[in-house]
């Protein structure tokens, strides 16, 4: 029983709590219905456009915007960064212009006229003595723990070498970043923006343009991909509004075009190491040393979390070098530095399990101690689920022994983790008069399914039926929730949505009770009615009790964090990849994905299975065919559009079989996010199962023809 | 330049300046934004629109170029508000997520099953090939076609 007013009802009384239901939003995506911001049209709306830097790094010596502004048609041109300034990355923002059409404003584009000073640059980071002797480094990050001299010196251990890495990709979100802004007045601004973070973009515009943040209204119904790319309000954003007033207020939209947004709008940085690994003979991890690097733009990179997972190795030394490059600057990438660790990890431990001749399941199995906490005993039960699921037994061999043939098979085993505690969330539960329900809060759905999520859960604790629920989100009037970023927001506003609907509901009860002649406490809600609980024929129908309230509207206020643990963080995962690769053309061709996953509570089973689905074909999509293409020679992105910027595709697509564990044990952590971790292990486990196959390890991703039939070659 | 169109059933006459492409004709004169705009150069599929009953990406031809075509736009296919069960089976079968690549998942699934009514998984991924989709849901959508075929065809 639930000692707690607010905790999540007991498996046996739910009755929609993690069953698979279809999403809300369904019809109004199927049927075009759904507006994004691409799709917001204002009265006499103007059209902006951007003039990006064609160089990696150069000086701007001149800028004539006189033609331009000349142009018929034109309303406003800024100059974003003029005379003087130093450039660092190619793509950068120089200057932008809003006009009555996307044509004109291209060719007023076309009008500006810049010269600048070309300077030296670096745009690629794998050759790390290159990047020092040209002074793109910075000092170097070294941690030790243990002896790991000593540790590997010992006589009696296995060690692996080796050398891996992930190269830098991009988020290529199907809707490019952009907003629509608009001035009211002079200072009232409304922006329509692609968003992960809705609640968070009038603060963040109030202090660039200088206006309170209770003036500036932001709204996204719908956003076309995000994956951690659209936090800020970026400097097109800023500009965008600053056209509209420069154009007496009138709405710009300004949406990047897909070269800006490969190069400019958001990458994952790459990440290089050489490691070297110990084990004692029966396979318990003793050692750990890496030496990594890699890079982010100018900025450098965040250190990935080195090693991954088992973390508690007892002898490590690791060594860190973040690369400055003049290149577009990285951004949270679905659970950032987290996919590039497993590789190094994983890949590594794969590598000295096959050295060892043992099954790296069992490997890992035998080290799951050196998780963090609680998560040994997950790994455990999800790698035995994974083994089972995947027939490891049947198809798993040895390293290399998959055949002499053209075609070989393997099978790769990768683990990961994720945080996932829900964010600050607050939200509006309003019952009315006539029946009709309403959430509502400042948050956003990325595509995950937050709107159901809220349905469901409001549903439930009122017991009506998940279309009797409106969600009303994407505007930050609502009431503040949180950014939609690591994987917090499902266990954010299923929490606010939880305590929300049940002060709500208690509030009827107590406007009923007298009707039913008992005492608010003794009413339950469910199957559309207020009932006594225990004497269900005594009851009023949803819209009966409603009608008690007269022309009172009910308003609760549900909060996260609030009282009552409604969600943890700290979820585990595991994945086996099975491909088959064609040793004369190199191609790898990925047979299946095996999924076992937690995520506590499960919502709704639907929406948390096809993350997990999404999240394995975007990784699939990473570890086959993404990188970003820098040239040496020009320092210019050569890549920069979906042709020659690989994503999978649905001929791509493997068999999956996804598994959500599930039980009282899960339950009992309640909500926790699930976006971001099946995505990490697809690179590692499919590394692992091509080296399998055929024997040989492919250092880094992508695993491109060309680098197999090397690595065949070398063998 | 002056053009006729009949979209979604209806025709409609506009002036338009030579170099529109025709996904900007629908969205921007027409006002038909469900016809989305992903790649711009004819890769990802989500303009993908019927012109004379075939599948084309619409940023890949002029307004101009489909004077006196018939057109039709997602918001063609569920004219009273009926859902097609091929809209049906994106929503039952989860074959969405951000939804954007959708539409023009749709029309490519709706021309595959006119010329195969009941097409095999393999011949489902051959046929959607030119529309990506970032989310991903590609599973998902496999199975959404084949509800569609199976409701279509009962």
């Amino acid at each position: 029983m639930a000692t707690c007013k607010y905790d999540w009802p007991e498996a046996a009384e739910r009755h929609l709590i993690g069953k698979p239901i279809s999403r809300i939003d369904g019809p109004a995506k199927s049927s075009g219905r759904a507006k994004y911001t691409y799709d917001i049209n204002r009265p006499g709306m103007l059209f902006g456009k951007v003039l990006r830097c064609p160089h990696a790094h150069a000086k701007v010596t001149s800028i004539d915007i006189s033609e331009a502004k000349n142009l018929p048609g034109v309303k406003a041109v800024r100059v974003i960064q003029g005379e003087g300034k130093e450039i660092l990355w190619g793509g950068d923002e120089i200057a932008c212009v809003a006009a009555v059409s996307e044509e004109v404003a291209e060719d007023a584009i076309r009008r500006i006229k810049v010269q600048y000073e070309e300077l030296p640059f670096l745009v690629n980071e794998e050759d790390l003595e290159r990047a020092q002797s040209q002074g793109h480094t910075r000092a170097p990050s070294v941690q030790t723990k243990g002896d790991p001299d000593k540790a590997f010196a010992d006589p009696d251990v296995v060690i692996s070498e080796g050398y891996y890495g992930a190269p830098v990709i991009t988020h290529c979100c199907l809707e490019t970043h952009g907003q629509v802004t608009e001035y009211d007045g002079s200072d009232h601004l409304r922006v329509w923006i692609s968003t992960q973070g809705v609640s968070t973009i009038p603060q963040q515009f109030a202090e660039v343009l200088g206006l309170p943040a209770t003036h500036v209204e932001a709204i996204c119904d719908y956003i076309g991909g995000g994956f951690g790319s659209k936090f800020q309000i970026d400097r097109w954003g800023v500009e965008c509004a600053r056209l509209s007033k420069d154009a007496g207020g009138k709405a710009v939209k300004l949406m990047l075009e897909r070269d800006a947004e490969l190069k400019v709008a958001g990458t994952r940085p790459s990440a290089f190491a050489k490691v070297k690994v110990a084990a004692k003979k029966d396979g318990t991890l003793v050692a750990w040393q890496s030496e990594a690097w890699g890079t982010g733009g100018v900025a450098g990179a965040g250190v990935p979390p080195l090693p991954y997972v088992l973390e508690g190795i007892p002898n490590q030394s690791k060594k860190y070098t973040a690369v400055s490059t003049n290149t577009g600057g990285a951004r949270a990438w679905r659970a950032p530095n987290h996919p590039q660790a497993a590789v190094l990890t994983l890949c590594a431990l794969d590598d000295l399990a096959a050295k060892l001749e043992m099954d790296p399941i069992e490997f890992l199995t035998k080290n799951t101690g050196l998780a963090p906490e609680h998560l040994g005993e997950t790994y455990n039960d999800e790698l035995a689920k994974v083994a089972e699921l995947s027939e490891w037994k049947k198809y798993w061999h040895p390293r290399g022994r998959g055949g002499s043939g053209r075609i070989r098979r393997g099978l790769g085993v990768s683990i990961h983790t994720w945080g996932g505690r829900g964010h600050n969330s607050n939200c509006d539960v309003l019952i009315q008069p006539d029946g009709s329900v309403e959430v509502r809060l400042g948050s956003q759905d990325l595509g995950t399914g937050t709107r159901t999520v809220i349905a469901i859960v409001a549903a439930e604790t009122l017991g009506l039926p998940v279309e009797a629920i409106k969600v009303t989100l994407g505007d930050s009037r609502y009431p503040y929730s949180g950014a939609s970023g690591g994987s917090t927001t499902v266990g954010g506003v299923s929490a606010s949505t939880r305590r929300g609907s049940v002060d709500a509901r208690d509030q009827l009860f107590a406007a009923v009770a007298p009707a039913l002649g008992v005492p608010p406490d003794q009413l339950e809600a469910a199957a559309g009615h207020i009932r006594v609980k225990g004497n269900p024929a005594k009851s009023l129908s949803w819209k009966q009790a409603c009608a008690r309230l007269g022309t009172k509207t009910i308003q609760a206020t549900g909060k996260n964090p609030g009282p009552c643990e409604l969600g943890s963080s700290g979820v585990g995962g595991a994945q086996v990849a099975d491909v088959s690769v064609d040793t004369e053309t190199g191609r790898i061709k990925v047979n299946r994905m095996i999924a076992a996953q937690d995520c506590g509570l499960i919502i709704d089973m639907k929406t948390a299975e096809s993350q997990v689905y999404g999240a394995m074909i975007m990784g699939i999509s990473y570890a086959l065919f993404e990188e970003r293409v820098m040239d040496d020679q020009t320092g210019i992105m050569l890549n920069p559009n979906m042709e020659f910027y690989k994503l999978a595709t649905i001929g791509d697509i493997p068999e999956f079989i996804v598994h959500m564990m599930t039980g009282p044990q899960y339950d009992r952590r309640g909500v926790i996010g699930l976006g971001e971790p099946p995505v990490i292990s697809p690179g590692a486990a499919i590394s692992n199962a091509v080296a399998n196959a055929i024997g040989v390890r492919v250092p880094t991703l992508p695993l491109t023809p060309d680098k197999v039939l090397a690595a065949l070659e070398k063998a | 330049m002056k053009i006729k169109v009949k979209v979604n059933g209806a025709w409609r006459e506009d002036e338009v300046e030579p170099r529109l492409l025709l996904v900007h004709y629908l969205r921007d004169v027409a006002g038909l934004t469900g016809t989305h705009i992903g790649c711009e150069t004819s890769i990802c599929g989500a303009c993908t629109v019927l012109v004379n009953g075939e599948a084309v990406k619409s940023c890949t031809l002029f307004a101009v170029q489909a004077d006196g075509a018939e057109i039709l736009t997602i918001e063609g296919l569920a004219p009273d508000g009926q859902l097609h069960p091929l809209q049906q089976g994106f929503w039952e079968e989860h074959g969405l997520q951000c939804g954007f690549c959708t539409p023009g998942m749709i029309l490519a699934s709706y021309q595959l099953l006119k010329r195969n009514p009941h097409p095999s998984p393999e011949e489902i991924r051959q046929g959607l090939e030119g529309n990506l989709c970032r989310c991903t849901g590609y599973q998902h959508i496999v199975k959404a076609v084949e509800w569609a075929a199976a409701r279509m065809s009962s």
